[in-house]
């Protein structure tokens, strides 16, 4: 999708798709016939440049046909760059801009527990994305009101455009920052689904808290030259690189 | 559902009352109008949820809090995330009324509030509360006169400027019946009744409150009620000024504003904010693509205003009748100039 489009953002999409894949084949009551349910699990796709591994995910849900996919970013196409809830179907907010998921997700998660509704909220941020502080405001609004329907993943793999998050502004003691806020906090491997989906299983991690997965996970995950390179941030594979990275995904 | 309580009271006819800030005709705060008709919304339809920063006693939900406690969320001192919050609330089925300051609401949260309502579409009532210059001496941090010029160049984002308690209740009940992102821009300054019993208001449609062909005057909130007391001094000069109340900035009446073009010959404007991108460029730009005549625009001029109480920044800014009556003077030499 990338390479077609001559933009995007490879190496988190890579990072964050095995997040997706456990959230929306293990975890999440979402996609197929639950797309438009009142009661689907809602998820909010905060890092939205990285739009191309959550449209995989989505087309694979049965949330839009997979030819839809070859559109991406094409004039007129319902795949922007980052994505359109009024465009395309299993979106549940426009994001694009950082530090957005997380209010979002935030009033959904209060909106349920308002209404009584028992579906969850699930939101996906990167790490370098913690850097925006609208991210702490509505991390202390989720703990005041107690949202233990709210799970925000964290794709810790610690490599934001061009440098290393802690380089560039440091993020750790992540752990720390939202234990302090008054989340429940769990650590796990971003990339190993049996991990992810039996976590997913067990929330809350605590009645009356928040919880945080933070994901560790590798940037440019499953093609050796894009992993945990900064570069591969916000590059476009060359014909030759798609295809030795594709031959080393299906391997 | 219509919310139809409001108490009725007279139209405010004394010159003074109207000329300046405080005087003989009876003043109304819009905000107990907007509170009360809210609290009786939610009272019929369990979607309607109110979020405020800490602004609880200046968005006067007060009583909204004692009537639906769970329903009043208050996020703290965090605008962005305010934003964010009622975009959320509204994705997962329910109708918020985000209340807060105007100057913040807008200024701290206006990519939030481009991407997560006006983008997104989602059914959030945003309500900028203490809009223009009604901090007057808490000093330029805190006036809203820029709000309107950055909410109305928002596509899907319906943007209301209610004159009087009774076109407040009707935005209110207008912006609820929306499936969409509406801002509705308060202010704290006691106004005039200018609306007779049961004018309609009409969402996108311009009200007239005086007809008249020499020159047309379009204002809103505050300034409606002195452009009538300017048009009621045009008149003794033999002068017949045609007031438009443009309640609605966007959509905007392009049908009101091409007509009063062709009728009147001139048109002048007047609101409670910077005379650049609000009410005034709104109409400018109507009238230069469709029926070219003079314009003069009477709002804040370019600069951060000096400190005082309201009713001086008012008179020290020429958002006053007087500055109207001015300008419809000026305006028509130049009809008459053709220029």
């Amino acid at each position: 999708m990338v390479h077609s489009a001559k933009t995007g953002h490879p190496g988190g999409d890579l990072s964050s798709t095995d997040i997706l894949v456990s959230l929306y084949f293990g975890a999440m009551r979402a996609g197929g016939t639950w797309t438009n349910a009142e009661d689907r699990d809602r998820f909010v796709m905060s890092k939205g440049h990285c739009s191309g591994a959550f449209y995989a995910t989505l087309a694979q849900a049965g949330c839009f046909p997979a030819e839809w996919l070859d559109s991406y970013m094409q004039p007129m196409s319902m795949l922007n760059g980052h994505p359109d809830r009024n465009k395309l179907p299993g979106v549940e907010a426009n994001t694009g801009p950082l530090g957005h998921g997380m209010p979002i997700a935030t009033g959904m998660a209060l909106a349920a527990k308002i209404s009584g509704a028992a579906w969850r909220t699930f939101v996906l941020t990167g790490d370098g994305e913690l850097q925006e502080g609208s991210n702490w405001e509505a991390a202390m609004t989720a703990a005041h009101y107690g949202l233990d329907n709210l799970t925000l993943i964290v794709d810790r793999n610690r490599i934001q455009q061009g440098a290393w998050t802690e380089d560039t502004i440091r993020l750790e003691p992540l752990a720390d920052k939202w234990r302090a806020f008054g989340w429940a906090v769990h650590e796990v491997d971003g990339h190993d689904h049996a991990a992810l989906v039996e976590l997913f299983h067990r929330l809350p991690l605590e009645p009356g808290k928040p919880n945080c997965v933070i994901a560790h996970t590798h940037k440019g995950q499953g093609v050796s030259f894009m992993m945990d390179r900064p570069e591969w941030h916000h590059k476009v594979p060359s014909d030759t690189e798609l295809e030795a990275a594709l031959k080393e995904l299906q391997s | 559902m219509a919310p139809q309580s409001a108490q009725r009271h007279g139209i405010g006819s004394s010159a003074e009352g109207v000329a300046v800030v405080s005087a003989s005709a009876q003043l109304f705060d819009c905000r107990d109008a907007f509170a009360r008709t809210l609290e009786e919304a939610a009272a019929a339809d369990a979607r309607i949820v109110a979020v405020v920063n800490d602004s609880l006693g200046s968005s006067k939900m007060g009583g909204f809090r004692k009537l639906y406690p769970r329903r009043l969320v208050n996020v703290g001192i965090a605008e962005q995330n305010m934003v964010g919050v009622g975009c959320g609330l509204a994705n997962g089925g329910l109708i918020p009324f985000v209340c807060g300051a105007a100057c913040f609401l807008t200024g701290r949260a206006m990519e939030q509030v481009k991407v997560d309502l006006a983008y997104s579409k989602s059914n959030v009532k945003l309500c900028g509360m203490s809009g223009g210059m009604a901090y007057g001496p808490l000093g330029p941090t805190h006036h809203s006169i820029e709000d309107l010029a950055w909410t109305r160049v928002l596509p899907n984002l319906t943007v209301i400027v209610p004159a009087d308690p009774y076109e407040t209740e009707q935005a209110l009940g207008a912006a609820l019946e929306l499936d969409g992102p509406v801002y509705l821009r308060l202010s704290r300054m006691g106004v005039p009744n200018v609306h007779g019993e049961g004018q309609a208001f009409r969402l996108g449609r311009a009200t007239k409150l005086r007809e008249g062909r020499d020159v047309t005057l379009i204002a809103n909130g505050t300034l409606v009620c002195r452009a009538l007391e300017a048009a009621r001094q045009l008149e003794q000069e033999g002068i017949a000024a045609r007031v438009l109340n443009m309640a609605t900035l966007r959509p905007l009446d392009e049908e009101a504003i091409t007509a009063a073009a062709q009728e009147t010959g001139c048109i002048v404007t007047a609101e409670e904010h910077s005379i650049h991108g609000g009410l005034g460029g709104a109409v400018a730009e109507v009238v230069t693509a469709t029926v070219p005549v003079p314009v003069k625009i009477v709002g804040v001029p370019d600069v951060f205003a000096p400190t005082g109480s309201t009713a001086f920044l008012f008179e020290h800014l020429g958002l006053t009748a007087a500055a109207i009556h001015d300008a419809a003077i000026a305006v028509m030499r130049r009809k008459a100039r053709k220029c």
